[in-house]
């Protein structure tokens, strides 16, 4: 069999672009972090606030905060919170542990971000109940990028 | 080998018992994310903290798991509540045998 020209160059592109697919992890691949966060359980939207800033300009360094409507006490509070990226090439991005000392369920920190995308958090309660919460980003330099 | 670096607290030096603290944490690192290539196309081997924790008194009271996607030079603003006159003690550990720790003092009235 032989290749015409027309196969060679789709075949030609597709490769060039196998190695971009490969750098980023893709929508699926933070959905499996969020699955293997939940093991099997359903996460309910609410409670959880992220704030990213709507726009970034350099995706390296892109304040974060994330809090969750708890009252800490012994009976009810945040064990974890777990921070997924779906756009960049690991989706896990930091997990806290916190417990009823915390006080309050809010921490501010800073992350890379590899691509415009949707960033989610998603919250552990003590009773074992899952509450997440997300935001939606755009990126104009993204972080990895650079030589 | 075992590699360590400056880290910053801020916290209030006293507080009232039940108050909650608000508590700055920066740490010098490049959290090199393995993702990057030197001019002649080698990858950087990733070198990154992994772990934080805070103690109180003995007692563990926050922590954090920490992924490439950190920016450089970890910045972390947490609370806890001042229950005890004691210190608190922060520890990172990392990649390459790193570790670093420090302690803060706090009066509680």
């Amino acid at each position: 069999m032989t290749i015409d020209r027309r196969t060679f160059v789709m075949g030609a592109a597709v490769a060039s672009l196998l190695p971009a697919l490969n750098a980023f992890a893709t929508v699926a691949e933070g959905t499996q972090a969020v699955d293997k966060i939940l093991a099997g359980q359903p996460a309910k939207v609410g409670r959880v606030t992220l704030e990213i800033p709507p726009l970034v300009e350099n995706g390296n360094l892109v304040t974060m905060k994330v809090s969750v409507q708890s009252p800490m006490t012994e009976a009810d509070h945040v064990r974890a919170i777990h921070i997924v990226a779906e756009g960049n090439p690991l989706p896990n991005i930091v997990s806290f542990f916190l417990s009823p000392r915390a006080g309050r369920a809010a921490i501010t920190t800073r992350i890379r971000l590899g691509d415009s995308q949707r960033v989610r958090a998603i919250a552990q309660m003590n009773d074992g109940s899952f509450w997440q919460g997300d935001a939606a980003t755009l990126v104009t330099l993204a972080a990895c990028t650079e030589v | 080998m075992s590699k360590t670096s400056r880290t910053i607290v801020t916290m209030p030096a006293t507080a009232k018992k039940g108050e909650i603290l608000e508590i700055r944490i920066i740490v010098q690192h490049d959290m090199e994310s393995g993702f990057r290539h030197t001019e002649t196309g080698q990858r950087v081997p990733r070198d990154i903290i992994r772990d934080f924790a805070c103690t109180y008194n003995g007692v563990e009271v926050f922590r954090v798991e920490l992924h490439p996607a950190m920016g450089a030079n970890p910045l972390i603003i947490f609370t806890t509540v001042a229950t005890d006159t004691g210190t608190l003690e922060f520890k990172w550990s990392g990649d390459n045998g790193y570790a670093s720790s420090t302690t803060s003092t706090l009066t509680v009235t």
